[in-house]
């Protein structure tokens, strides 16, 4: 396959998200606009100008026509999709980390950093339909007891029952999102040992994947929150994605910025990592970054995949025909 | 048609117009009525469509022509409603004032393939590793006892197929490496520089992939320029599984310098395909495939 490559983006990716149909891939970056682009064949379709700090993470409604997107610069912002206007801005008092649309785009849940005195918290949010009904109240604010330690990701259960999140304590927990009770936290002994760095939910929610620094990730079933599989790789993985089409996981990382200069550059591993997902064996790996891959994301219909690193491309892969013919 | 047919009466018959072009046409104009009509069949419910027709052949026998095609759906790429629709929106952001020539999104000039770490269903690691042993403990002595691996009568620690797990120690160091390390950091007078990652105590991870990568490793040279990797690829994995294909390329110009390295998952098989394949003629030229000579280090 020959990757297409986009370089929209002055610094490193943080985060990418295929809209359901597939058709727009959503890319954010440590520079201050996120990006939209076609996901055929690469081509930008606009930019989103308001941000003034590194965006950390994004999403879209199902219907694509709202995108929500959460910066360093302490705010969460609310976009038309279509013509890049700002809709509404979530400010807070720390920077936000992740966020996330609930099943019917009704509800959202946005993380804040641990900064100055405050401790890091999960926010959630009423989106409403119409923008001038917007209010910036919080619905539910759960404090995490973590102390100074960021959530990384925080993601709705199924039928938004629950939140689940997980950061760099390592612990992956499940609340109430109505109460904001904490249900569950994974046992310690199988959980991981350093900072979760990413966490995908499956196409049905049933389980979902955690990529961590300790070189490895592991997938959990969503409502008992056990381990179902483990996968190892060579080094930290930061970014984590699950084929919607075939069994398979990609794994995403490579070894840390600060340690590039002081080894052989073969010996960085910036590839995304194909894993079956059942068997947990390695399948094979795609090279092409130049930096640790940040960002991962399979397009919803399977075919494609793109990857966004610390060098600034996103590369969107179209699949060979070989690639669904692949037998362990 | 005309040309091989020399019998055929209208070319002689008027000499006024005779020209080779227009001849070859009015011939088979001429001589058309006499077939059959042209006959369409299906398509039916399975797209199935034939044709039979007529024609003349060269020797100017009627031959009948059958052609059966299959039209087959294809799941046409499934793209939603509002998808198209939003295909035509207009550009906003920065994306507006983009020039053709900014090139934001460019098609790889390098073909990326999912290289597969091991063949098909072997858990392979141990086989490589007491495969390579076997190669250089070949006629072998009792006396041979490796320093490195701890291992008797294989093979001296200078060929070690480990030597470069273990620790490093200095050039003529018979220390422990512990010791070595501690004296090497304050700069003692005769030690060169030794890059963090390969220091004593570093997580040997570089080592370790170029090992891998240097594995089993054929050298391809004489290929032509059009030879790509793909090609190469699909000329050697027939031999087994293939983990890396590299065709090198002129850094300036991107055309193909003439040769490539091929790496596979076994020996075996490499051995093999080098068996079957130096001094194969591929694309006109003669290829000349060996074991490739490990980098220098």
């Amino acid at each position: 396959m020959r990757p297409i490559l986009m370089k929209g983006h002055e610094r490193p990716l943080t985060f990418l998200k295929y809209n359901r149909d597939g058709d727009l891939l959503f890319s954010c970056a440590k520079d201050h606009t996120p990006n939209v682009w076609f996901a055929d064949n690469g081509e930008r379709l606009g930019t989103y100008r308001g941000h003034n700090g590194a965006v950390w993470c994004c999403d879209v409604s199902r219907d694509s026509s709202r995108l929500i997107t959460g910066s360093a610069d302490q705010s969460a912002k609310l976009w038309d999709v279509q013509s890049g206007q700002q809709v509404f801005t979530f400010n807070f008092d720390s920077p936000t980390r992740s966020v996330e649309f609930s099943v019917g785009d009704r509800l959202a849940v946005i993380t804040t950093d641990p900064f100055m005195e405050l401790t890091p918290a999960i926010h959630v949010k009423r989106i409403a339909s119409d923008p001038a009904d917007q209010s910036a109240e919080s619905v539910l604010v759960l404090k995490v007891p973590q102390g100074r330690l960021k959530i990384n990701r925080a993601v709705w259960g199924p039928l938004n029952n629950t939140i689940i999140s997980a950061g760099e304590d390592a612990i992956i927990r499940i609340w109430d999102s109505e109460t904001g009770k904490l249900l569950k936290e994974n046992q310690k002994e199988e959980g991981h040992t350093k900072t979760i760095t990413s966490l995908v939910k499956s196409p049905d929610g049933s389980h979902f994947l955690t990529g961590s620094l300790d070189k490895s990730a592991k997938l959990w079933d969503t409502r008992t929150l056990t381990l179902i599989k483990t996968y190892r790789t060579e080094s930290p993985v930061n970014a984590v994605a699950m084929s919607p089409l075939l069994n398979h996981v990609v794994l995403g990382g490579g070894q840390d910025a600060i340690n590039v200069t002081t080894t052989d550059h073969r010996a960085g591993k910036f590839e995304a990592k194909f894993y079956d997902k059942i068997l947990q064996e390695e399948i094979g790996g795609v090279k092409g970054h130049f930096g640790p891959i940040n960002a991962l994301a399979f397009n919803p219909d399977g075919k494609s995949f793109s990857s966004g690193g610390e060098d600034g491309y996103i590369r969107l892969h179209h699949f060979d025909h070989d690639y669904f013919n692949i037998k362990i | 048609m005309a040309l091989v047919r020399p019998g055929s009466a209208q070319g002689q018959n008027q000499p006024a117009k005779l020209r080779w072009g227009e001849l070859d046409e009015d011939d088979g104009e001429d001589l058309d009525f006499l077939l059959p009509p042209k006959q369409v069949i299906g398509p039916d419910e399975n797209g199935i469509k034939k044709v039979i027709e007529y024609k003349f052949n060269d020797e100017g026998n009627k031959v009948k022509i059958t052609t059966i095609t299959r039209t087959r759906k294809l799941a046409n790429a499934r793209l939603s409603k509002r998808a198209v629709e939003r295909r035509s929106w207009p550009k906003f952001g920065d994306a507006v004032h983009e020039d053709v020539g900014a090139r934001l999104t460019m098609v790889s000039t390098e073909e990326i393939l999912l290289e597969r770490p091991r063949a098909l269903g072997k858990a392979e690691e141990p086989k490589n590793a007491g495969d390579s042993l076997a190669q250089i403990g070949k006629g072998g002595t009792s006396l041979k006892l490796c320093r490195v691996c701890g291992k008797k009568g294989d093979h001296w620690s200078a060929q070690c197929p480990y030597k470069d797990l273990a620790p490093q120690t200095g050039p003529f160091s018979d220390k422990a490496p512990t010791s070595d390390a501690t004296t090497a950091v304050p700069g003692a007078g005769k030690s060169t520089y030794v890059p963090p990652g390969l220091r004593a105590g570093a997580e040997r991870t570089g080592t370790d992939m170029r090992r891998r990568n240097d594995e089993n490793s054929v050298r391809v040279t004489n290929l032509s320029e059009d030879t790509r990797e793909p090609d190469l690829l699909e000329l050697f994995r027939p031999f087994g599984a293939v983990s890396r294909v590299y065709v090198a390329l002129d850094k300036d110009t991107q055309v193909s310098r003439g040769f490539g390295f091929v790496n596979f998952v076994n020996r075996e098989d490499a051995q093999r395909a080098i068996n079957k394949l130096n001094g194969y003629g591929y694309d006109n030229l003669i290829l000349r495939v060996e074991w490739a000579t490990p980098r220098a280090n």
